[in-house]
């Protein structure tokens, strides 16, 4: 069946099974062939396809254990973090780090080792994984911590699925006395004083920036900063006290089918931005103010399939991160060439990183990220090679689980320890790797 | 209308079907049973609902194929529940029940025997209480037998039937009977085979339907709701026609 990541693009004809039980897994490895695991497919572009065999995970998705004393929670794999804030966050409890979207699986987070708005503060999600077991090539079941199988388990967090089917994660969540995120916009005219913006904002737990990438010259890096934190119950204002803890509400807005790519076009996509901008001076005059926490952090998830917005052949999205000393200059040269270019991005965003974790192939290391969206055309390869090009030679890198494209020399460049995952993982699975991705032969890992 | 049920019984908890179904159960129950003939992979979904919600949960072993017939799961069940799901089935292989007696045996105890003596033991004692709702999870298989799967269809047939008439005569008695035909549900069951996406249910919907016929005390609902009138036609289809349409 046709299967492709959220950007729809590439699209590939894999053999999808589900796994609903571990002990159904031994008789899919029996058949010889190469497979990968697939959450949720939230990530964009072939990390979790395999024409020969592409394992869906949506069926493990039962929650194990829960410890009301410790906040540790142990899931299978395939359980959606929409699932874990629908049942934790009325008991006052939040997953440590959340990706821009709950739609995503537990098994999905570990092996993207995914980031949140808080990664300057808190790391990545895998530093709050206990433990998880994975199953191997030869179909055994191996628990993976920082003192069992510890070489596995840091290739596990970030390893894309490479390294065996992940069966079942135990993380810890942060205590929350409510629901709410009191949240401020702040307005930054150029690249410099959002940097500062976000220098100046590192004591609140949650920042991110929306950058207009159509600006230039002066205006280049203009945007609206968005810091928030959780709040205390005792601050809330009266008309929330009642449900403190309300859960996300449900439904949704649909986009109906593939709207034609030639709506985002320069003219549209510089409506947007300028919008965006003067909303955001708004709610930058507004102060902060109390946010429901689905909208403060998952606000695109009330559109159902809003990727379809980029059109039929879909959309591919860089995300690149650059260390700390050479984000100014870096940042200022990835953006002047997407606004060079005319390709607009609706969605420019900025983070601030802190110091790398321990996954071996984890994505976050100290320094600016920058994601960029865009409809794919015929000029988008040559902008999206340019701005590789400018990644690397600032010393940066690319996303995986955002990628569709990248060569693979400019992944192995990029991520240093890429030799020691390759060791653990011929370790674990013999020379001929089991475990493969579209994404892993096309980066010939 | 929307009160709570006290005491809500899945047997075949451990079916895709059986699983949506104990989960939607478990959003306005007081007290769920989950009963299946695999205590291990019923002890993982018992501990997901007590994990997820505050409903109480008890698991029981059941294998219809049982000498007993389940008949022992019905002294087990404390409180006897208001509410009882059969989910059990067996699809089988076409082929291999025309080959193996054996294999057809199983087909037909498993859909019907099993199932029927199990949900008319649980009838006396809802009729001797003067409450409760049974459910029978039949298949719109059992409308008509075709060649791709008249043993299965067969024994579904005989459930269908038995149901109706457990409805009949249960029709005073205060206790309601309630017959699910899914036409194709994306399950294990159905794994691997080519399935009609606008005829094709998830077992969520199965679910929803299912609860939602429980509380409107419906008789017999298909799932999905086009299955209706594609049965009544294919019903309509004189004997001497329906033998050609061999493919269907
Ligand atoms: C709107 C949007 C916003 C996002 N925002 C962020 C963000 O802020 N930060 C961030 O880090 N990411 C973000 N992402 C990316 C997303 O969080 C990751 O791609 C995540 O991995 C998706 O999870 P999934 O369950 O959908 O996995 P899939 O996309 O299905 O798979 C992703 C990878 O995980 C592997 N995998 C999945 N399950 C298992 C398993 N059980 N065992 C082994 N391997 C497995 C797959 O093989 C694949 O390599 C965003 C994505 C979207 C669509
Ligand atoms: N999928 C469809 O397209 C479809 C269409 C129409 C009707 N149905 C009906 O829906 C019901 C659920 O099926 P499903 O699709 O969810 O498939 P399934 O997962 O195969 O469900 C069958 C269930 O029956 C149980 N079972 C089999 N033999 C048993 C026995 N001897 N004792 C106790 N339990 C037994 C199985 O137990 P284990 O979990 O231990 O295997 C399993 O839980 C079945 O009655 C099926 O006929 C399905």
């Amino acid at each position: 069946m046709m299967l492709s990541g959220w950007g729809r693009y590439p699209a590939v004809d894999c053999q999808l099974e589900r796994l609903r039980r571990h002990e159904d897994l031994p008789g899919l490895l029996h058949r010889g062939t190469t497979l990968i695991a697939r959450g949720n497919g939230r990530s964009y572009g072939d990390a979790a396809l395999n024409p020969e065999l592409t394992l869906s995970m949506l069926a493990m998705n039962r929650m194990r254990a829960f410890d009301a004393g410790t906040g540790l929670l142990d899931c299978e794999a395939g359980v959606p973090l929409a699932d874990i804030l629908n049942t934790f966050v009325p008991r006052g409890w939040f997953p440590p780090v959340v990706p821009g979207t709950s739609l995503v699986t537990v098994g999905g987070m570990v092996a993207a080792d995914v980031h949140g708005k808080n990664h300057h503060r808190d790391g990545t999600f895998g530093a709050y994984v206990e433990s998880l077991t994975l199953a191997g090539a030869d179909g055994t079941t191996r628990t993976c911590s920082r003192t069992e199988n510890a070489d596995l388990f840091r290739a596990t967090l970030g390893g894309m699925g490479l390294t065996g089917v992940i069966l079942s994660v135990r993380f810890r969540l942060r205590p929350i006395e409510t629901a709410f995120v009191m949240a401020e916009a702040l307005v930054a005219s150029d690249l410099d004083e959002m940097m500062a913006l976000f220098e100046a904002s590192r004591d609140w737990r949650y920042s991110v920036a929306w950058i207009d990438c159509l600006a230039r010259g002066a205006r280049l890096g203009r945007g609206v900063m968005t810091r928030g934190a959780f709040m205390e119950r005792a601050t809330l204002p009266p008309r929330l006290t009642s449900d403190p803890l309300r859960p996300a509400p449900a439904g949704k807005l649909q986009v109906p089918a593939d709207v034609p790519s030639a709506l985002l076009n320069r003219v549209s996509i510089g409506i947007f931005n300028a919008l965006c901008y003067r909303r955001g001076r708004r709610r930058a005059r507004a102060g902060a103010r109390p946010v429901h926490f689905d909208r403060f952090f998952f606000p695109l998830d009330r559109i159902e399939a809003w990727n379809r917005l980029y059109g039929r052949r879909g959309l591919v999205q860089y995300q690149c991160v650059l260390p700390k000393g050479e984000s100014a200059v870096g940042i200022a040269a990835l953006l002047e060439r997407v606004a060079a270019s005319g390709q607009g991005s609706f969605l420019g965003v900025l983070k601030l990183f802190g110091p790398a974790g321990e996954g071996l192939m984890s994505f976050p290391m100290e320094g600016y990220s920058l994601a960029l969206d865009f409809p794919v055309r015929s000029g988008t390869r040559a902008l999206l090679d340019g701005l590789d090009e400018i990644t690397h030679r600032h010393g940066g890198r690319v996303y995986l689980a955002k990628d569709a494209r990248c060569a693979p020399e400019r992944v192995r460049e990029g991520y240093p320890r890429l030799d020691a995952f390759e060791a653990v993982r011929a370790e674990a699975s013999g020379a001929r790797p089991r475990f493969a991705s579209e994404l892993s032969r096309r980066l010939a890992l | 209308m929307n009160e709570r049920i006290e005491t809500a019984l899945v047997i075949g908890a451990t079916s895709d079907i059986g699983r949506a179904i104990a989960h939607t159960l478990a959003e306005d129950s007081r007290t769920l049973q989950l009963a299946a003939r695999d205590a291990a992979r019923l002890q993982r979904e018992m501990q997901d609902h007590r994990v997820r919600t505050e409903v109480a949960v008890t698991a029981y072993r059941c294998d219809v194929l049982d000498e007993d017939g389940g008949v022992s799961l019905l002294d087990a069940l404390d409180p006897l529940p208001d509410v009882a799901v059969c989910v059990v089935g067996l699809l089988g292989d076409q082929t291999e029940s025309r080959r193996d007696g054996t294999a057809a045996e199983q087909v037909m105890r498993t859909n019907y025997v099993g199932p029927a003596l199990l949900m008319g033991a649980l009838a006396e004692r809802f009729e001797q209480r003067g409450s409760g709702v049974l459910v029978g999870v039949s298949s719109v298989a059992g409308e008509r037998g075709r060649t791709s799967n008249y043993v299965y269809g067969s024994a579904k047939a005989g459930f269908t039937a038995f149901l109706s008439g457990l409805r009949g005569r249960m029709a005073t008695s205060g206790v309601h009977v309630v017959t699910v035909k899914p036409g194709f549900v994306y399950t294990r069951m159905t794994d691997g085979m080519d399935l009609p996406g606008r005829l094709t249910a998830t077992p969520e919907e199965v679910a929803t339907a299912v609860v939602a016929a429980i509380r409107r005390r419906r008789d017999v609902i298909y799932v999905r709701r086009l299955w209706r009138p594609i049965m009544f036609v294919l019903r309509a289809v004189p004997e001497r026609l329906f033998k050609r349409m061999s493919r269907l």
